[in-house]
C-alpha cells in the first residue's frame, strides 16, 4: 500500500490533537445563541406571512408571533455575554468595530432588527393600547401611555397611516430577519480553518433551520396556551402552519443533506477529517438523533399531515409532537455544528471530547435558565399586551 | 606541535601589539564617559535594532525552523513558559514528535507540549521504526492572518514589520480568533480571560535580542532574522535551494514561519 493511500487510516490511528485543541471554547452558550436568534427569525416570518403575504389563515398567531419573537430577541445576547471572557468590553464591538470581522456586525444587525420589531409591535398594538389605557389605572396607565407613543388618535385616517407603517416595517423586517440569521450562519461558514463550518451553504442552512424552528415554536406555544386558557384552537391556522413547516423543512433537510453529500462526493482531504468525525464522536448526535429520529420521522409525519386531511383531534394531537421533534432537531443541528466542528483538532489527526457540566459558568444549568427566561418574559409581555385580540374587532371599536 | 609553536612565534609580535592597543583603548573607554561602553544591556543579537525608535521598523522578519536539526529537548518550551508565565495546559509553542514505522503508519504525540523533553521512547509502535523527527510549532505570523480578520474589536493586529500581536486591554475574550487560526496557536488565558499566543518575543526583538526560544536552542534549530538584511542567516536559507515549506499552504495565510526539511506527514 502506498504512503499516500495509507495517509487517512494512519492519521486516524495516530489520534494526535494539537495541545491547544483539547478544550472546546465555544460550548453550550454558542449552541443557544443561533438557536434563540433562529426562533426569533422564524417567528417573525410567521407574522410576515400574514402581514405581508396575506396568508389569512395565520391571523390568530400573527400578533402573538411578534411578541414571541420579541421575548426571545431580548434574551439573544444573554448567552453571548455569559460566554465572553470580558463581557464588560462587549460594547467595544459596536464602538470600535473591526470592519473585516463577521462578528463585529452582530451588534448593529441585532440593534436594527430590535428597533424594527419593537416599532412594528408598537404600531400594530397602538389601537389596543389606546383602548387599554383608558381602562387602566396607576402604573399600568403610565406603561400604556409610553407604549401608545403619546398618541391616542385612533381615527380611521390615523389607523390607515398605521397600516401603511406596519406594512412597511413588516416588509423590511423580512430581509432583516433573513440577514440576522443568514449572518449568524456566516459567522461559522466564514471560518476556513474548520472544515465542518467552512461552506457557503452554512448561512442558507442556518436560515432555513431558523424558519423551521420559529414555525414549530409558534405551533407548540399556540396550542399549549390555548389548551391552558381553555380557548378554542383555530384548526385551519394549525393546518396552515403545518404546511409551511413541511415546506421549509423540506428545503432545510435537503440542503443539510446536500451539504454533507457534496463533501462526501468531492472527497477532498477535508472529507477524511469529516468522515472520522461523523463516524466517531458525532455518530449518535448526528446520524441517530438529528437525522434518524428527529428529521426522518417528522419529515414523513409532516408529509402525511399536509397531504391527508387528518381529523381535527388527530391533527391537534400530532401537531405539537411533530413541532417539538423539529425543535429538538434544530437544537441538535446547532450542537452538531457548533460543538461538533470544534471536536476535530486542526491537526487533522484526531478529535477531542466534550461533556457539558451542570454548574460551570457555561454549563447546563445556565443554559436552562437562559432558555426559560424568554418564556418568563413572554408571560410578562402577555400581562401587558393581549396575545390573541382580534385585529378587526379592536379597529372597529 | 612544531607547527603550532612556529605559528605562535610568527604572531607574537602581532599578539603583543593587539594586547597593548586593546589595553590602551580599554583604559581610554573607562576614562571617557561614552554611552556605548557603559551599555549594560546584553550584546545586540539582531543588527540594526538598537537606536531604531520608529513605531515599525523597516525590517521584514522571518522565522525558520530546521526540522532536521531539532532534537526534541524542550528547552525552547521551557524558555517560553518562563518568559511569559504561560498557564499550565496552554502552549505558546510546543514540539511534536513524529514516528513513522515501516508500514508507513504515522504516530504523532506532544505530551505536555514537549515541555519535559522527549526522554523516553514510545513503546506502542507495532512495527520497526522507519523514521522519526521533531517539529517545533509556534505562531506562523501570517501575511494574511485569519485571526486579525475575524477579531471583532481589532484587539489582534498586524504590525508593519510582520508581527501579529494582541492588545490584552482591548480583547473581549470571544474566542473567534482561536476558531479562525488554522494552526491552533491561540488559547484563552484563564487569568486575564483574553486571547494569547506566541509573539516571536516582540519585546526582545525591539531591544535587539533574539526570541527566547531561538536564544536557548542548543542545536540552532530555531532561526530568526530580517529578510531585508542580506547577511542574515534566514535570508540566506530562504534564498538558497533548500527544501523549504510552510504549514497548510492551501489555507492561503502566507506564513512568515518557514520550515527547513519539512516532511509531508506534518500538518
Amino acid at each position: 500500500m502506498s504512503v499516500a493511500a495509507h495517509g487517512g487510516a494512519a492519521a486516524a490511528a495516530a489520534n494526535y490533537i494539537f495541545p491547544n485543541d483539547l478544550h472546546v471554547h465555544w460550548s453550550l452558550m454558542i449552541v443557544l445563541y443561533p438557536y434563540i436568534t433562529g426562533l426569533v427569525a422564524g417567528a417573525f416570518i410567521v407574522s410576515s406571512l400574514y402581514h405581508v403575504f396575506h396568508i389569512k389563515a395565520l391571523k390568530p398567531v400573527a400578533r402573538f408571533s411578534l411578541l414571541f419573537a420579541l421575548a426571545f430577541l431580548i434574551c439573544a445576547t444573554w448567552p453571548l455575554l455569559n460566554h465572553l471572557g470580558r463581557p464588560e468590553r462587549a460594547l467595544s464591538m459596536m464602538l470600535t468595530p473591526n470592519p473585516t470581522s463577521a462578528m463585529a456586525g452582530f451588534g448593529y444587525i441585532y440593534s436594527a432588527y430590535f428597533i424594527v420589531l419593537l416599532l412594528e409591535i408598537i404600531f400594530i398594538f397602538r389601537p389596543t393600547v389606546v383602548a387599554l389605557r383608558q381602562k387602566a389605572t396607576g402604573f399600568m396607565k403610565t406603561v400604556y401611555g409610553i407604549l401608545a407613543i403619546g398618541s391616542d388618535n385612533v381615527s380611521a385616517k390615523s389607523l390607515k397611516l398605521d397600516h401603511k407603517i406596519i406594512s412597511f416595517l413588516a416588509a423590511i423586517g423580512i430581509p432583516m430577519a433573513c440577514l440576522l440569521h443568514g449572518y449568524v450562519g456566516f459567522i461559522f461558514g466564514g471560518i476556513k480553518a474548520n472544515p465542518l463550518w467552512a461552506t457557503p451553504l452554512m448561512p442558507l442552512i442556518f436560515l432555513l433551520s431558523a424558519c423551521v424552528s420559529g414555525i414549530a415554536g409558534i405551533i407548540v406555544t399556540y396550542i399549549l396556551l390555548m389548551k391552558i386558557s381553555g380557548k378554542e384552537i383555530d384548526v385551519d391556522c394549525v393546518q396552515t402552519l403545518i404546511k409551511f413547516l413541511w415546506g421549509f423543512f423540506i428545503l432545510d433537510f435537503v440542503f443539510e443533506m446536500l451539504e454533507l453529500f457534496s463533501h462526501f462526493y468531492m472527497a477532498n482531504h477535508h472529507w477524511h477529517t469529516l468522515e472520522t468525525l461523523y463516524s466517531g464522536p458525532l455518530y449518535n448526535t448526528f446520524w441517530v438523533f438529528q437525522i434518524g429520529i428527529f428529521s426522518v420521522i417528522p419529515f414523513f409525519l409532516l408529509m402525511l399531515m399536509s397531504l391527508i386531511r387528518f381529523k381535527d383531534s388527530l391533527l391537534l394531537f400530532f401537531a405539537p409532537i411533530v413541532s417539538i421533534m423539529i425543535l429538538v432537531q434544530v437544537l441538535l443541528m446547532r450542537w452538531n455544528v457548533v460543538v461538533g466542528g470544534q471536536l476535530m483538532s486542526k491537526s487533522e489527526r484526531g478529535a477531542t471530547t466534550f461533556h457539558p457540566m451542570w454548574l460551570e459558568k457555561e454549563g447546563i444549568l445556565p443554559a436552562i435558565i437562559i432558555m426559560i427566561a424568554p418564556v418568563v418574559i413572554l408571560w410578562i409581555i402577555g400581562k401587558i399586551l393581549p396575545f390573541w385580540m382580534d385585529d378587526e374587532g379592536v379597529e372597529a371599536a | 606541535m612544531i607547527d603550532i609553536k612556529m605559528e605562535i612565534q610568527k604572531d607574537r609580535r602581532a599578539f603583543i601589539k593587539n594586547v597593548l592597543s586593546g589595553t590602551i583603548a580599554g583604559s581610554l573607554l573607562m576614562v571617557i564617559p561614552a554611552g556605548a561602553a557603559l551599555d549594560e544591556r546584553l550584546p545586540e543579537q539582531i543588527p540594526g535594532m538598537r537606536g531604531d525608535d520608529s513605531t515599525f521598523t523597516e525590517k521584514k522578519f522571518a522565522f525558520v525552523v530546521d526540522v532536521t536539526a531539532c532534537i526534541g529537548c524542550g528547552s525552547c518550551c521551557v524558555a517560553d513558559k518562563n518568559e511569559y508565565n504561560v498557564p499550565d495546559g496552554n502552549y505558546r509553542t510546543w514540539v511534536e514528535r513524529y514516528i513513522i514505522d515501516d508500514h508507513d503508519e504515522v504516530f504523532v504525540d506532544s505530551p505536555n507540549g514537549g515541555l519535559d523533553g522527549y526522554t523516553k521512547p514510545r513503546t506502542d509502535i507495532p512495527y520497526p521504526v522507519r523514521d522519526t523527527f521533531f517539529v517545533p510549532k509556534l505562531c506562523n505570523m501570517c501575511e494574511k492572518p485569519s485571526c486579525v480578520q475575524v477579531c471583532p474589536v481589532g484587539a489582534t493586529y498586524r504590525t508593519e514589520d510582520g508581527f501579529i500581536l494582541i492588545d490584552k486591554n482591548r480583547c473581549v475574550g470571544c474566542g473567534y480568533c482561536i476558531q479562525a487560526c488554522p494552526y491552533s496557536v491561540r488559547f484563552l488565558n484563564p487569568v486575564s480571560r483574553t486571547a494569547e499566543k506566541c509573539t516571536w518575543c516582540y519585546h526582545r526583538v525591539r531591544e535587539g535580542l533574539l526570541p527566547a526560544c531561538v536564544n536557548v536552542c542548543p542545536v540552532h534549530a530555531r532561526k530568526f532574522g530580517d529578510l531585508n538584511d542580506k547577511k542574515s542567516e534566514v535570508y540566506k536559507i530562504l534564498r538558497e535551494p533548500h527544501v523549504i515549506s510552510v504549514l497548510k499552504p492551501s489555507m492561503g495565510n502566507r506564513p512568515a514561519l518557514h520550515y527547513l526539511g519539512l516532511r509531508r506527514e506534518v500538518v
